[in-house]
């Protein structure tokens, strides 16, 4: 008692000459992290977080040789914010590169910051396409370790077409990101012979579909959906609900693992397409989720695991430069020059420095996996498509000469 | 009069010691400093309405949003606005805040009290769904990236020397707001906000002097939004949300309104809570709601009134010590 | 677009309806009797749906959610009303509860810097009472200046509130998108006519009649009641003939919290728990207020309606501009009538 009221009272002098630490000389490699770690979008920025710390953990504090100081700033789910603290990461901390940024305007805002700041920026979740399309070549410090909106979503077009779906409606939120992932649907399963009668745009959002839901057109095949956050939970539950059981094959957030424990059994057999499932059937993979569901008491969804397979290129990337900074541009070399072995499978970097990996088509599925005795639902792949890259079987510069996905791009040919 | 002087003198002072020591200090300062001074001069266009004419907006946001969109689509779309031509974006820039504000004060200025609020809380969510859902022109969510700031002669791109630039404007806003509010006009705008009926009487036209001052604090807020534009080099449906609006009026109230100064004082502690504070501890938004909750229940008259608050203290201790005295049976 | 459509679209729009006349029925009476626009109305609906959703956890059952969150968040709306939406009286406990929750910030600060004092739980705990007593003292030498006069300070102050709800909420429930989950015989559908109906939809609008009936008798043929409408009419004339408005304003704003709660509650089911809905909310809570006019429980049902029945059509036949069907109305309805549809000056 006595102890603590001495400590007491010497801190209270100490106090006064607070925040002053002295940094330290050694090899360190300084990491900047931007994520939402206060507002709305606060469990996000948790789950990013907590897959890179997960990887540092499990390696000592440690990436390539070098001792790493991890620095998270919030951007509070701003992208102004996001870029002022970039710049506080990199002006104050001077950090070597700077990771994160969620929001797909989060990540338009940051890229630039890395231009004129000539530091590296690594997006590990915004998947905005043109960021490593068609505006690329403004943006030399910049790489994406995540996927590209549409990526995904090609994939899923060519297996709806193949499952014999010759119709479908689709219903996608309001925004860039809703444009990307049904253009990319849209544009593969029209080439292989189907068709998107009906495009429905509720706004972001949306919560009560019971405005579009009747508009669904009746001799639909399947429906196409693509909900983000809440919308997600809503959608299914309401569509059935309204007596429609028609397929639904989701863009890859509709079902994602931040959804799917608050799901109700209603989702079970709905079909999503995605760069990773929790349920991928690979030691590497078990061993991941067990790990992190261990930790953070959750299933870690693709927010998790794209930056703890992050961590894991820095870290090979640092060990290819000999545990010594190389500079930015040489990293991003080293970057794009390595292939990985990641809970999300095999995985490698493209000339417009996106990544290169599977496609896993996957169904919800109630069951008891990894040894885990609770059945609960996951997302069981059905179908893998190996090493897809964001220009799905067009070629980079066939692709890249159509403009960005958009509301009306593809439009609508079998509209009426 | 004298003491009138003595207050110029010293926020001249504060405002020449500011200019010299931010540019000393480490870069991040100085972009702090810089996106504190973009929004200062909104938060001042808000006393404006406040402080001084009794009008509290809930939608300023709107002017500062169509500033700030006008400047990122001339740059992007028409590649006007790099050069020499940031002037004209920037009396541009005034020109659309002022004119929304002109197009909205019909709506809104006949509205008084709540009511007034609420109205202008309606038409700046209006702006936002517009800034949100017009994909072709504002890039919906994705926003819009400047490539680059102006350069005319004097590179923009150099933090320091933006700094000065946005530091020129401030003052200047500041200077002009100071100006009006203690012209004639401006004097009756307070006499509106004291005793609209009265002044109604004496046959002013309260409602035409209401929108004027409306739309001058348009023009301020556009201005802020070419500023804020280039200070970040984004533009998103973020700028124009209901807690822009909502921050700047708090901002306001905390500096304590009818001061201008306050406004940026205000400003000031907002943003550093906000992004000096958030990158040192994880509980930041707990003490900003603190401060907010702390000004409104103990500082009516907000941090500026704090001399006020103390000398009535004051005066009130020496009433009750002499009352103590009085009754004290001897 | 054959009838049905227009049948399942109106019905729609009504239940939705249904659900805002919940929200907005308490904001209404609030400002009607106190003239507070409440702007923590949003966090209360949040609050009430995680409220259910921690009850639903521990006991399972969903019918028990429904009063024992609306309950605990009236709870909350009163305790706010009392410390801090007036001056008088408490002024021991708001004091308190500011210092303790400085002291708490303040020993977080210490604990930043100065983390090898400040370590384990018990030192914080030591740390925070001396700081509360301290802080106590202080602020007890200085008063808080009368909130009642002042219309902007109070909105001001809600707002300031609903920021805290928020981050509390984040910490306490954190930020998943969680979902209510009423009994599976709610969630079936009948069918009339080969037109789906949710079952769920038809108990969201035989509960708003059911609280719309109940709210009516209780303003209409209650002594209560008819001091809740003198005071709406005229606050000081009601106090000159007697009526404790005191009592009354502790009263409305316990019941509007109630409602908004409760709505949390069954809006939870069919929009989700989530962060972010207490601002997602309170635009539309205003919508019906500002339609149907302040103070006024009919106009809040027929702004509820209204604002269903709009935002539901708005979005299914005018898609692009499906906020402006929102909003627009709102502007126009101000600019003409500023009371709104049904509001008493």
């Amino acid at each position: 008692m006595t102890s603590t009221l001495q400590k007491v009272l010497l801190g209270g002098c100490l106090a006064l000459g607070l925040g002053l630490t002295a940094p330290a000389g050694a090899e360190e490699l300084r990491i900047g992290f931007i994520a939402p770690t206060t507002g709305i979008f606060a469990q996000v920025g948790k789950d990013m977080v907590d897959g890179f710390q997960l990887y540092l953990d499990e390696h000592g504090g440690k990436l390539g040789g070098a001792d790493v100081k991890f620095i998270v700033e919030d951007d509070q789910g701003k992208p102004d914010t996001g870029v002022t603290k970039a710049k506080k990461l990199i002006l104050q901390d001077k950090v070597q590169m700077f990771i994160g940024g969620l929001l797909a305007s989060s990540g338009y805002a940051l890229a630039p910051v890395s231009t004129a700041e000539k530091t590296l920026y690594i997006s590990s979740v915004a998947a905005a396409d043109d960021l490593t399309q068609r505006q690329l070549s403004k943006y030399p410090y910049f790489i994406r370790t995540s996927w590209s909106s549409s990526q995904p979503h090609h994939a899923l077009g060519q297996w709806a077409c193949d499952q014999g779906y010759k119709k479908v409606v689709s219903i996608a939120a309001d925004y860039a990101f809703g444009y990307e992932v049904q253009g990319g649907f849209q544009k593969a399963f029209e080439d292989c012979g189907g068709k998107v009668i009906q495009k429905i745009w509720p706004p972001l959002g949306t919560k009560d579909f019971g405005p579009y839901i009747p508009t669904i057109k009746a001799d639909a095949d399947a429906i196409f959906s693509l909900m983000v956050g809440p919308m997600a939970l809503q959608f299914p539950k309401q569509l059935r609900g309204a007596g429609i059981k028609k397929p639904i094959l989701g863009g890859g957030t509709s079902y994602d693992e931040f959804a799917l424990p608050f799901m109700g059994d209603e989702v079970v057999g709905d079909v999503s397409a995605l760069h990773y499932s929790a349920a991928i059937d690979t030691p590497k993979n078990q061993a991941f989720v067990k790990a992190y569901r261990t930790k953070y008491g959750k299933v870690p969804s693709y927010y998790s695991e794209n930056n703890y397979t992050t961590a894991q290129w820095i870290d090979e990337a640092m060990k290819k430069a000999g545990g010594k900074w190389p500079g930015p541009e040489a990293f991003i070399k080293h970057m794009a020059s390595i292939k990985l072995d990641t809970p999300r499978g095999p995985v490698s970097m493209d000339d417009m420095r996106n990544p290169i990996e599977n496609i896993y088509i996957k169904k919800v599925e109630k069951k008891q996996l990894f040894g885990y005795e609770k059945a609960e639902l996951w997302n069981t792949v059905i179908k893998t498509y190996p090493n897809v890259s964001q220009f799905w079987t067009y070629g980079k510069e066939k692709f890249l000469a159509q403009p960005v996905y958009d509301r009306d791009f593809p439009p609508c040919k079998f509209c009426e | 009069m004298a003491s009138q002087q003595i207050k110029i003198l010293m926020v001249a002072i504060a405002l020449v010691a500011f200019v010299f020591i931010v540019p000393q200090s480490g870069s991040f300062v100085i972009l702090l400093a810089t996106r504190a001074m973009a929004f200062g001069i909104l938060a001042m266009s808000v006393d404006l309405l406040l402080g001084y004419t009794g009008m509290s907006s809930m939608g300023q946001a709107a002017y500062f949003g169509v500033g700030a969109y006008l400047t990122a689509v001339l740059a992007t779309k028409f590649h006007f606005g790099m050069g020499w031509d940031f002037w004209l974006v920037v009396v541009l820039g005034i020109l659309i805040g002022a004119g929304l504000a002109a197009l909205f004060g019909l709506f809104a200025v006949r509205a008084g009290g709540v009511y007034f609020l609420m109205i202008t809380l309606a038409l700046g969510q209006c702006v936002w769904g517009l800034a949100y859902r017009w994909n072709s022109l504002t890039g919906g969510d994705n926003g819009i990236n400047l490539s680059g700031r102006p350069n005319f002669g004097l590179d923009l791109g150099n933090e320091v020397i933006f700094f000065y630039l946005v530091f020129g404007f401030f003052a200047v806003s500041m200077l002009m707001m100071y100006v009006l509010v203690r012209s004639p006009f401006g004097q009756s705008l307070a006499g509106i906000r004291e005793r609209e009926l009265r002044m109604q009487i004496l046959g002013y036209n309260t409602w035409l002097h209401k929108y004027i001052a409306f739309i001058i604090a348009g023009g301020f807020g556009g201005l802020a939004g070419v500023l804020w534009a280039h200070t970040n080099g984004h533009v998103s449906p973020e700028t124009v949300v209901l807690t822009t609006s909502v921050d700047a009026l708090l901002m306001v109230v905390l500096g304590g309104a009818g001061t201008l100064i306050g406004a940026t004082i205000g400003t000031a502690i907002v943003f550093g809570l906000r992004e000096y504070l958030s990158t040192l501890v994880p509980w930041w938004q707990y003490a900003l709601g603190g401060v907010y909750v702390l000004t409104i229940l103990y500082l009516p008259m907000g941090l500026m009134g704090i001399p006020s608050r103390l000398r009535q203290r004051f005066a009130q201790g020496k009433n009750e010590d002499s009352k103590k005295l009085a009754t004290k049976p001897s | 677009m054959n009838t049905q459509f227009w049948v399942v679209q109106a019905f729609n729009g009504v239940s939705y309806g249904a659900l805002l006349f919940l929200v907005g029925s308490g904001l209404s009476l609030i400002f009607g009797v106190m003239r507070i626009v409440n702007l923590s109305h949003g966090s209360y609906f949040l609050l009430g749906g995680y409220v259910a959703l921690s009850v639903i956890h521990a006991t399972g059952s969903w019918a028990l959610s429904l009063p024992l969150a609306a309950i605990a968040i009236a709870a909350l709306g009163i305790v706010m009303e009392r410390l801090f939406l007036r001056s008088e009286g408490f002024e021991v406990v708001r004091t308190l509860v500011i210092a303790l929750g400085l002291a708490i910030l303040f020993t977080l600060a210490f604990q930043k810097w100065q983390p090898h004092i400040v370590g384990s739980k018990s030192e914080f705990a030591i740390v925070a009472a001396i700081a509360t007593v301290v802080i106590y003292f202080l602020l007890n030498r200085i008063s808080i200046v009368p909130i009642e006069a002042d219309v902007l300070r109070q909105v001001l102050l809600t707002v300031g509130f609903a920021f805290l709800f928020q981050q509390a909420a984040l910490d306490i429930w954190g930020g998943n998108n969680m979902d209510i989950n009423p009994p599976p015989a709610f969630t079936r559908s009948i069918v009339v006519g080969g037109t789906y109906l949710p079952l769920y939809r038809v108990f969201m609008i035989a509960m708003a009649i059911a609280i719309g009936i109940v709210l009516w008798l209780v303003m209409e043929k209650t002594r209560m009641g008819a001091a809740v409408r003198a005071t709406v009419d005229d606050a000081q004339m009601a106090r000159g003939v007697g009526i404790d408005t005191n009592r009354i304003s502790m009263f409305i704003f316990a019941l509007g919290a109630f409602l908004a709660a409760l709505g949390g509650v069954i809006g939870g089911a069919f929009l989700g728990i989530y962060p972010g809905l207490d601002f997602e909310m309170l635009p539309l809570a205003f919508a019906v207020v500002i339609i149907g006019g302040m103070g006024s429980l009919g106009g809040a049902a027929i702004g509820a309606l209204a604002v269903g029945l709009a935002d539901n059509f708005g979005k299914a036949l005018f898609p692009e501009i499906s906020y402006f069907t929102l909003y627009a109305p709102m502007v126009l309805i101000l600019a003409i009538k500023p009371t709104g549809l049904f509001g008493r000056e």
